[in-house]
């Protein structure tokens, strides 16, 4: 039996060992590409290692005694149970490899705390499901939203690379710049986490936490929020690009707002075709309402009602904007009105109207299926 | 404690004449602290099998990437109930059960010093989980903000479910104090004359220590929990940033208790182990006095540490420093009774029964714990680890050793003096083997999963997840499926034919006074005080 057993143990072992050094790209943390995941990573080995020089020998010991002082094999017990230089070689030599261990991580902890000399700062903002960055300096401001089609969670299609780990907008920095984060939430804790840039700041509703980093590599670096937000927690993935300075200042030249505003925002006034509006409103639901009111327009009820032959979407036209504008407090049914233009609005809130047989009904109440951002403006100012 | 207790049962004692009422009634109405101990312990038993169907659902949730079979409000609300239910019906009603017991059988008292009370507490725990388990079955979701059930997402975003939880949460705590607060009385007032504190075996002090830790933390529970009903529903703002409260509160309270709250699931389990090692190593334990002072200083460090659990909350460096070495000195106590254990294994002579066996395990894997726990320890360290596969595996290292293993050796070492029949020998190792593979391989890939950046509490993931979380997956269904050996063991013990008599003392090596007593223990025990050597 303690041979089969024992022979399994080894099987296992070995089998262990060996996928993982075939199978799978990380094991460990990343080097990561800032100072600070740097030094993390070398504080986090150095912890490690110790771990293991402390574990052999323990271990070592142990098996020794399992193996020589079996009563199978005549070993008689010795009596042997009080020995206070022991108990003090014990108590104090951990104490001293702890104090080896508190001296680099408070050096490094400093390290991370000083968020002096930032060349840029950005505000993140966590939201039930997606991130809002901030450029304070340079005006720019957007939503940066899980971009995985639905189908592919759904298994209904193949999953790309970067599954669950994709978004539609990233944020932006140059490389080799220290970046100043400002962090917080609009609704529950959230935490911004990318591995690579060693870097995880809670982002607490009411709070505005500080954190930096500086990264030396032009590259995508990917990372999740990391504390449980609701439902969609694990569906609001982080994309950083690091670009040169150069492609920095084209992308903020190309995002600032204030260039073309005006022509931006009648941009956005101008009426579209039904077509139009029903192409931009499908990509639009899949990205800000798919993961709640699903693909099917059925919701996950109680807490994601249907949107199919809902009383809201079928109801007067102004009501149904209005509550997509503002949302309803304390749910994750948000204020949509400042995440979303009026060209956007209109698209989505058409073809939410359109879809699941809405529209049959919204013909039997006499009301317009079709929604122009010039709608979607006129309850906007209505509602201020 | 060295040498074998000389009490022998009185023989003009009547203790026969007063035998158990029968039928539901015996269960319902009885004050007997061994009858409660058993209900403690059947209960704890049948929540293991809820809790850990749950855990095996969110395992195939997670064998792909994809949906496989839960939406993600489902996943959410089972990693939630798993998690309180593991705490609060498993692990502490069976330490409960254990102390209820052990502790008069180990200290010569009749039975606990307030049993109505003892009745009390033990029968508020079905009416909890009942509460508890019925929001699986209401109309909206059940709980599904994790175990730590942060503000605002249980208060402001909470389901309606989570007034029942709250409930149910007051209801846990009650249980535990009145519990505490008998076991405290019990050990002050009960013990047998002859036996003084620095005789009482490590099992009894580390349920007192564990017992005062009960007694201060589960009041701030309910507390943290009322606050969470007012905020519902009286519109007060303890946690709500809008009404000028703060979210931060919230987690201050919470791990206030929470931090202890480890330790109580822990704690009684060294004493277990501290039984049993010595048992089979035929070796009196190494160092009692140390492995009581370091039980008493681990319990004091737990109070003063529960910041380490918000490292990334943009806590002040001050504060972030103070936790981390106050957090890094708990090693210290912690390796002191590690290495006590081994020095009672040197030089023993040792066999490898099967409570010896889950003792070893625990021995080894919660060491491995400790180690991750060290490097948790280290805020810079922190920052990539908190709220990642790696704490998950830490905790589970930490917990599945330090509490089911010692809990699940305990049985096994005292089953055969509660019913008087011995177990299997060669299905409890089997039992420990598949036990132990299983669990190592659910837990150990999952520090990897966590270095690589896989967030906890997620139910899909990104590609470069599926190969560890299959292997986690298939480990998670032979730790499962194994109980099923261990019920086996427990029901043909308790209800099977007695095939054989068991000795008072069952193991070469016992010590203590509870194997003076014969097996399976009468009714009613030291109705007059033993005499300890």
């Amino acid at each position: 039996m303690f041979q089969w057993i024992s022979r399994l143990v080894l099987f296992i072992v070995i089998f262990l060992f060996t996928f993982t050094a075939y199978a799978v790209s990380g094991i460990n943390l990343p080097y990561g590409v800032t100072p600070t995941s740097r030094e993390i990573y070398d504080l986090h080995m150095a912890c490690f290692y110790i771990c293991c020089v402390i574990g052999t020998l323990v271990f070592s010991i142990l098996i020794y005694s399992l193996i020589k002082h079996r009563k199978s094999k005549g070993a008689t017990a010795v009596h042997f149970h009080e020995h206070l230089g022991l108990e003090i070689v014990w108590t104090v030599i951990p104490f001293l490899i702890l104090i080896g261990l508190a001296i680099p991580a408070t050096i490094v902890l400093k390290h991370i705390h000083n968020t002096d000399r930032s060349a840029l700062t950005i505000k993140v903002t966590g939201y039930q499901w997606k991130w809002k960055y901030e450029y304070l300096d340079q005006g720019i401001s957007f939503f940066s939203n899980l971009s995985t089609p639905q189908d592919q969670i759904l298994n209904n299609a193949p999953k790309g690379k970067w599954f669950l780990l994709e978004v539609d907008n990233p944020m932006v920095v140059p490389v080799n710049t220290k970046v100043k984060l400002l962090v917080t939430a609009d609704d529950v804790v959230h935490a911004w986490w990318v591995p690579e840039l060693g870097v995880k700041q809670d982002a607490i509703p009411g709070f505005v936490n500080e954190n930096w980093f500086y990264a030396d590599k032009i590259g995508t670096y990917r990372g999740q929020c990391g504390e449980l937000c609701g439902i969609n927690h694990g569906f609001m993935p982080i994309v950083v690009q690091v670009v040169s300075q150069v492609d920095f200042d084209k992308w903020v030249k190309l995002h600032r707002p204030n260039a073309g505003n005006e022509a931006n925002q009648t941009l956005t006034m101008k009426p579209l075709s039904e077509k139009e509006l029903m192409i931009l409103g499908k990509a639009q639901y899949d990205k800000s309402c798919g993961m709640c009111h699903q693909a099917t327009g059925l919701g996950l009820p109680p807490s994601f009602p249907p949107l199919k032959r809902s009383r809201v979407v079928t109801g007067p036209l102004d009501g149904s904007i209005a509550f997509v504008l503002t949302g309803v407090p304390g749910t994750a049914m948000q204020a949509f009105g400042q995440q979303l233009n009026n060209k956007e609005m209109a698209g989505v809130i058409t073809y939410i109207r359109h879809a699941w047989g809405n529209d049959k009904i919204i013909i039997n109440h006499k009301q317009p299926i079709i929604v122009q951002p010039s709608d979607i403006e006129r309850v906007r100012r209505k509602n201020l | 404690m060295t040498d074998a207790a000389v009490y022998t049962q009185d023989p003009d004692s009547h203790e026969e004449h007063h035998g158990p009422e029968h039928g539901f009634k015996r269960w319902l109405f009885t004050t007997n602290h061994k009858d409660i101990g058993t209900l403690y312990l059947f209960f704890s038993f049948i929540m293991m099998f809820v809790a850990g169907a749950m855990a095996l659902l969110v395992r195939v949730e997670l064998f792909e990437p994809g949906k496989v079979l839960l939406n993600p409000e489902y996943f959410n609300q089972m990693t939630t109930m798993h998690g309180l239910i593991m705490v609060f019906g498993v692990i502490m009603p069976a330490m409960a059960g254990l102390a209820n017991w052990l502790i008069p059988l180990m200290i010569g008292a009749p039975d606990m010093a307030l049993p109505r009370l003892n009745n009390w507490s033990f029968w508020l725990l079905p009416f909890a989980f009942a509460m508890l388990i019925s929001t699986l079955f209401m109309s909206g979701p059940a709980p599904d903000f994790g175990w730590t059930f942060y503000a605002p997402l249980s208060t402001t975003y909470g389901p309606k479910s989570t007034d029942f939880f709250i409930f149910s949460i007051h209801l846990m705590g009650a249980s535990s104090i009145l519990a505490a607060l008998n076991i405290v009385v019990t050990i002050f007032n009960m013990r047998a004359p002859s036996m003084a504190w620095m005789k009482l075996p490590l099992f009894v002090w580390s349920w007192l220590v564990t017992a005062f830790l009960l007694l201060a933390v589960m009041p701030v529970l309910a507390g943290c929990v009322t606050m969470m009903l007012m905020d519902r529903h009286f519109h007060t703002s303890f946690f709500n940033a809008a009404g000028g409260g703060d979210p931060l509160l919230f987690q201050h309270v919470f791990w206030f208790f929470g931090h202890p709250e480890v330790y109580i699931l822990i704690l009684p389990g060294f004493g277990v182990i501290s039984a049993i090692i010595p048992t089979f190593a035929r070796k009196p334990l190494f160092g009692y006095r140390f492995m009581v002072y370091a039980t008493a200083v681990i319990a004091i460090l737990g109070f003063v540490v529960w910041m380490h659990h918000m490292f990334t909350t943009g806590a002040p460096i001050a504060a972030q420093l103070y936790f981390m070495y106050a957090t890094m000195l708990i090693a210290v106590p912690t390796g002191i009774k590690v290495f006590n254990w081994v020095a009672t294994i040197f030089k023993g002579s040792l066999t490898f029964e099967t409570p010896m066996l889950f003792a070893l395990g625990f021995l080894v894997m919660f060491t491995l714990g400790g180690f991750s726990g060290l490097m948790v320890a280290l805020v810079p360290s922190d920052y990539q680890y908190r709220d990642s596969y790696f704490v998950v595996a830490h905790f589970h290292y930490v917990l599945v050793s330090g509490s089911l293993f010692t809990i699940i050796a305990g049985v096994y070492y005292w089953l055969p003096k509660w019913t008087g029949q011995m177990y299997n020998e060669r299905l409890g190792q089997l039992h420990f083997w598949l036990t132990t593979i299983g669990m190592n391989v659910t837990f150990l890939p999952m520090h990897f999963l966590g270095l690589a950046g896989m967030p906890r509490r997620i139910p899909d993931y990104a590609l470069q997840f599926t190969d560890f979380n299959q292997i986690c997956t298939v480990g998670a269904f032979i730790f499962g499926f194994s109980q099923l050996i261990f019920l086996y063991i427990i029901l043909k013990a308790s209800f099977g034919k007695r095939t054989y008599q068991v000795s008072n003392q069952v193991w070469e090596g016992a010590t203590g006074l509870e194997w003076t007593l014969p097996s399976p223990v009468p009714y009613h025990t030291f109705e007059t005080a033993p005499v300890v050597p």
